[in-house]
């Protein structure tokens, strides 16, 4: 009988365990996002965030964003010459890259770059009494750590985003019209005609959306990081590595949001 | 007695001092960690503008009972009064308010390594909007200057400073805002004799000065005797002993004076986990 429980056993433990993180981690954001509405209001940091996030990124995502026009732009030729269709691939990329890859490629790359960098130092802040000292002073550290770098995220990254759009696109039209033989001026009506309002907004939101949840796992996962440094290295990866899938997974979410018929 | 508000805070302080009320009161005290007693009734009186020490070894809960003082952990069963109010039950505001008469300094410190030093010290006045930035600066330099340490040293991250100027820097941050109650977690761990005497020494002088009620825990017998009016002696969770700290060693108790003289042989054995 045992045989049959006991892994019946562990698949509910797994289970209940994965709704408990999901719920405490459910929990923090609600929490944090209650301070960002409440005083006092933490300028400087928020700043501080803003800035490592929409300017200290901004190269990664750049260059991303360039090499991925470029590639979408020979990838989709190649691929379209067979139909006699390579007129549609400036529709394609610009499609491409307002729509998914310039939020999820640079979510990921911001990913790799702040949520490692926030739960390391949130865990190393956690693992020498940094975060008990600051409430003996008096200070929240929801409110003082968390809230404004959420904040940071959901606004910062839309603008990464329209960097990174703009740049796929200017990529993509760097290698069609040097090297593919398009007509620059053909290549960029057919790019600015094609594209839609929504098209741009859909992606800018789901920019913001990754943006908050990349600040969001690097600070939880910091938050509740134990046991010195390996416990801030593990935490590290947990949030790098869970801010990803998160971002894939939501993406799904969002474009079935947007884009359902 | 009623609140902790800011305002009354000071009065409450006073009326429970000429009552003879103790500054802090634990009675029945428990808190255990997966299932594992680490407060097992805890019962201690602090006089007010006295300085308790709380020794035992490690594991015994000297850091835990702290951190229930402090509002840091939340006691499963017990009472914790500060002048007489049961914090536990205080609503989160007023508990908020109390941290505002609270300084602590932690046994590694703790300084924050993104702010520089004046930042660490002027950082509870500043996050309240008690000062300007620009005064917070001079009331670090007047401060820093109590530790023995120059003004200069205001514009150094924690990072460049020695471990005796980071513990100076604690101590400088833990009264910066004027406390009536401070808390030293091992003030001299990890700093050579000197060093911890001076440490010591600061500490006697700046409680002093505040008039304030100090609770340290520590390892360190030399300083326990120096910092400490009274002792305590924590063990399995309990407090198994009370007295002057200047009878640390031939306090009558086998276990405090086993703990105290650091001898292998007596009534505490260490506990191997197998």
């Amino acid at each position: 009988m045992d045989l049959v429980l006991n892994p019946l056993a562990a698949v509910g433990r797994g289970v209940l365990g994965g709704c408990r993180t999901v719920g405490n981690a459910a929990l923090f954001a609600l929490e944090a996002i209650s301070h960002v509405a409440r005083p006092p209001f933490y300028g400087r940091l928020f700043l501080r965030a803003f800035f490592e996030i929409a300017y200290f990124s901004l190269p990664v995502v750049a260059l991303t964003a360039v090499f991925t026009g470029m590639v979408l732009v020979l990838q989709s030729y190649t691929g379209f010459a067979r139909f006699n269709a390579t007129g549609a691939v400036a529709n394609l990329v610009v499609l491409s890259i307002t729509r998914e890859l310039g939020p999820v490629l640079a979510g990921l790359m911001v990913a790799g770059r702040i949520s490692a960098s926030f739960a390391a130092e949130i865990g190393t802040m956690r693992v020498t009494d940094q975060i008990d000292a600051l409430t003996t002073l008096s200070t929240n550290p929801m409110k003082y750590l968390v809230a404004p770098r959420l904040l940071a995220g959901a606004l910062a990254m839309p603008l990464l985003v329209v960097v990174a759009d703009v740049l796929g696109v200017m990529g993509g039209w760097m290698i069609a019209t040097l090297k593919l033989g398009f007509v620059s001026a053909t290549y960029l009506k057919a790019t600015f005609d094609f594209l839609q309002f929504d098209d741009v907004f859909s992606g800018l939101v789901k920019a913001s959306v990754f943006g908050f949840v990349v600040a969001l796992m690097g600070t939880w996962c910091g938050y509740n990081s134990k046991g010195g440094a390996q416990g801030v290295g593990g935490a590290t990866t947990t949030a790098v590595v869970t801010s990803s899938i998160l971002i894939l997974a939501l993406d799904y979410v969002l474009t079935e949001m947007f884009f359902a018929q | 007695m009623t609140g902790f508000g800011p305002r009354d805070a000071t009065e409450t302080s006073l009326l429970a001092a000429a009552a003879g009320v103790p500054k802090i009161r634990m009675r029945g005290v428990k808190k255990a960690f997966a299932g594992k007693p680490v407060l097992d009734g805890v019962d201690l009186d602090v006089a007010p503008q006295s300085s308790m020490v709380i020794l035992g070894g490690s594991g015994s809960g000297k850091s835990v009972t702290i951190k229930c003082i402090l509002g840091l952990i939340t006691p499963d069963e017990g009472v914790i009064e500060i002048d007489g109010v049961d914090v536990l039950k205080l609503p989160r505001r007023e508990r908020e308010a109390l941290g505002d008469r609270i300084g602590m300094l932690f046994q590694n410190g703790a300084l924050f390594d993104s702010l520089p030093v004046w930042e660490n010290v002027c950082f509870k006045l500043l996050a309240q909007n008690r000062i300007t930035r620009a005064r917070a600066r001079d009331r670090a330099a007047e401060v820093l200057a109590q530790v023995g340490l120059a003004a200069s040293v205001g514009d150094l991250s924690p990072a460049e400073l020695s471990g005796g100027m980071q513990k100076r820097v604690a101590l400088a941050r833990a009264i910066a805002a004027k406390p009536d109650i401070i808390f030293f977690d091992e003030p001299t761990t990890g700093l050579d004799p000197i060093m911890g005497a001076v440490i010591d020494g600061l500490i006697v002088d700046c409680v002093k000065k505040l008039g304030a009620t100090a609770v340290s825990i520590t390892h360190d017998m030399a300083s326990a005797r120096r910092i400490g009016d009274q002792a305590a002696m924590i063990f399995k969770g309990r407090i198994v002993w009370e007295g002057a700290a200047a009878t640390l060693g031939h306090s009558g108790n086998a276990m405090v004076d086993q703990f105290a003289n650091g001898e292998r042989d007596g009534p505490i054995q260490m506990e191997l986990r197998r």
